[in-house]
């Protein structure tokens, strides 16, 4: 198993009156919420704390890209992650990701994550999400029905310019560049691991096995909920015929360790409760632009979409509500560990991108929480997939100062 | 009203024709909405013209709209169907985005376009004036923001199907993520392809027709079109929203036959 600590870095000073006051956490939330200052002492706390969480063994470390939002404060996952090449050494930098389509050229994406893999050291994981609607839609303004068209174009684009040792040209239909050259080029050859974060469109589980890429559900449901769309992936893998290596699939949970199941809900249910009820506030409107996702997909999804959506009336939902139903994953170590273990063999997922920062948690919370689980719930879920070794060299980092592969060296 | 498919030869796109009425070829273009059920302006002008509707692909049951991606694509596509309907010197009538479409292919093609009518037509962005952002809405706001009579409008908008019908419902989702994907090519996030820059070269005479209280593109912006297009007149239709046509069918009737 990989576990990354993964930071969605949300704004914690949110009023207790937020949802009266305002429709939306994202898009059209004014910016005068937003204090410098204060935002200036968030980051360094958030960086702090992703570090903290390499010092007590997580894998990896996760950051994301959001715009227009109080919900998630990195337009740019890149300039965190560089930080972190600083003060890390070990843990992969896990970048889930950069919204390719959002970029003029594209290539950009490819220089910056090449920087990014040169100065770790061949540590990142690199994630080409299409981006929620809110930020490629209404805060990018990227028109829907040609986003994924504009994503695919850039993904060949990016995936060329890491490969290519010489200049070429690239004549697509969003970009034209007489010559691509990418310097500096990665570490990690031909390109580093990548993870595409989907929602449940057969064309995304088609997309991750033709490249061999990982298929990240990042979902705030839990996993009960996300069982029917991981079987659908585990049922696309099997037609298509593929191994069925747990790596190919990772999973986001918040996940909440204190002494015991009632010291949990004493400590965390004020941030859980900021974490959906404030950070998840999105006017519907905004959820989904006309034209973003495909017929196909709508035609699959539509009701379990309105399902979903009628069984997450938040507001009404109680500590109990959420950990009786999974949505959170919280209590002692040992409620933790059998929950998560239930979750990474139902979901069948080698990655677990772990929310321990949730809402406006402070410092010290996170803090022990996160050492709960490095120390009392990681070791024992470290070896549920003893049959593939507990690791998959395809989807995992390959830093420079790694030993030689048993079999490269036996070549 | 009768319907009947065309295969356009350049680019093999197969749409819908909705068709009504006897007298002068009359070439309407819909906007972002479509047409509505039974639309009270296809059935007013069908009293005096030859209505001919086409459905843009992504409308109905026309297809095709993978291949239209631009503006430019979707004027040559509108010259496609002008040509291959074979009309006599139609008037050509677009509502919203469908005027935007008429009045590129207007601009560019200045020879086959002589008599051009505008319905509260998209396709400028003045700074001061900004217009609402339709594709944020939810179905609920619509009738609001399409006629002055939002409750009538409400009633002409309902197709007759039951939102809490999930098999309805999920056909509601497909159109409209089909409809409005097709727009927001042309419309979002701001409803500008540069048209402003190329409306001087409108030769047709053109009728300007605009509600006094349309809330999504406001009255202002029917100035801003005449004064671009040199033959233009502009009448203005009291209590009508955006759906000009719709919520006031006779009037802009009248406005049609007495400037043709």
């Amino acid at each position: 198993m990989k576990f990354t600590w993964f930071h969605l870095m949300p704004w914690p000073h949110m009023p207790d009156d937020f949802r009266e006051k305002h429709r939306s956490v994202w898009v059209d939330l004014p910016n005068r919420m937003y204090e410098p200052e204060l935002g200036h002492i968030a980051y360094h706390q958030y960086l702090d704390q992703l570090e903290y969480a390499e010092t007590v063994g997580f894998d990896g470390i996760g950051v994301n890209e959001h715009h227009a939002n109080a919900y998630g404060l990195m337009p740019s996952p890149n300039i965190m992650a560089a930080t972190l090449t600083r003060r890390t050494s070990k843990a992969a930098l896990v970048v889930l990701g950069n919204s390719i389509a959002l970029y003029n050229p594209p290539l950009r994406v490819a220089e910056e994550m090449a920087m990014l893999d040169v100065l770790s050291g061949g540590r990142l994981v690199a994630g080409f999400p299409v981006g929620t609607s809110m930020d490629t839609n209404y805060a990018y303004g990227t028109i829907p029905a040609l986003t994924r068209e504009k994503y695919a174009e850039a993904h060949d684009l990016i995936r060329k310019a890491w490969a290519a040792d010489e200049p070429f040209a690239f004549n697509g239909r969003y970009t034209k560049l007489r010559y691509v050259n990418c310097w500096p080029k990665p570490i990690q050859r031909p390109a580093p691991p990548i993870f595409i974060p989907g929602g449940g469109s057969v064309e995304t589980y088609d997309f991750c096995l033709d490249n061999t890429y990982s298929y990240s559900y990042l979902s705030y449901s839990g996993y009960l909920r996300a069982k029917l769309l991981m079987d659908g992936y585990w049922k696309r893998v099997a037609e298509r015929k593929a191994d069925e290596s747990p790596y190919r699939a990772g999973f986001a949970q918040v996940i909440c360790v204190a002494d015991s199941d009632a010291e949990a809900e004493r400590l965390y249910w004020p941030h859980v409760n900021y974490f959906y009820n404030r950070c998840l506030h999105v006017y519907p409107g905004f959820a989904d632009a006309p034209g973003y996702r495909t017929v196909k997909t709508i035609q699959t999804g539509a009701l379990s979409q309105f399902t979903q959506a009628a069984a997450r009336n938040y507001p009404s939902m109680t500590w109990k509500d959420l950990v009786d139903g999974r949505y959170i994953v919280a209590g002692s170590p040992e409620t933790v560990r059998q929950q998560m273990e239930e979750l990474i063999k139902t979901l069948r997922v080698g990655n677990i991108f772990c929310l321990m920062h949730v809402g406006n948690m402070p410092n010290d919370k996170v803090r022990y929480s996160t050492s709960l689980f490095a120390e009392k719930v990681m070791p024992h879920l470290r070896n549920l997939w003893p049959e593939w070794k507990n690791h998959d060299d395809r989807f995992w980092m390959h830093p420079m100062n790694e030993p030689v592969p048993l079999k490269v060296a036996a070549e | 009203m009768k319907s009947r498919f065309l295969t356009l030869k350049p680019s093999g796109i197969r749409i819908q024709v909705v068709e009504a009425g006897k007298g002068r070829d009359l070439l309407y273009f819909h906007g972002a909405g479509g047409h509505m059920p039974a639309d009270p302006l296809i059935a007013a002008l069908a009293t005096k013209y030859r209505v001919v509707a086409p459905l843009l692909p992504g409308y109905g049951q026309s297809t095709g709209e993978d291949e239209l991606r631009d503006m430019l694509d979707i004027t040559l596509h509108g010259l496609d169907v002008l040509e291959a309907l074979k009309l006599k010197k139609p008037i050509v009538v677009g509502h919203s985005m469908g005027g935007m479409i008429a009045a590129e292919m207007a601009a560019i093609a200045r020879t086959e376009v002589a008599k051009l009518c505008l319905l509260a037509p998209a396709g400028l962005w003045l700074d001061d004036h900004p217009i609402v952002d339709i594709f944020s809405k939810l179905p609920y706001e619509l009738p609001g923001l399409l006629f002055h009579d939002a409750e009538a409008g409400g009633r002409l908008l309902a197709s007759g199907g039951d939102m809490n019908d999930p098999e309805f419902l999920k056909q509601f989702l497909v159109m409209n993520a089909r409809r409005l994907g097709m727009a927001g090519k042309i419309l979002f996030p701001i409803p500008d392809r540069g048209l402003g820059q190329r409306l001087r070269r409108i030769a047709a005479r053109t009728l300007i027709v605009w509600g006094t209280e349309d809330a999504l593109i406001p009255p202002v912006y029917g100035h801003a079109f005449k004064k671009a297009i040199s033959k233009s007149k502009l009448v203005k239709v009291a209590k009508a929203g955006h759906a000009v046509g719709q919520e006031k069918p006779a009037a802009v009737l009248k406005a049609i036959r007495e400037f043709f």
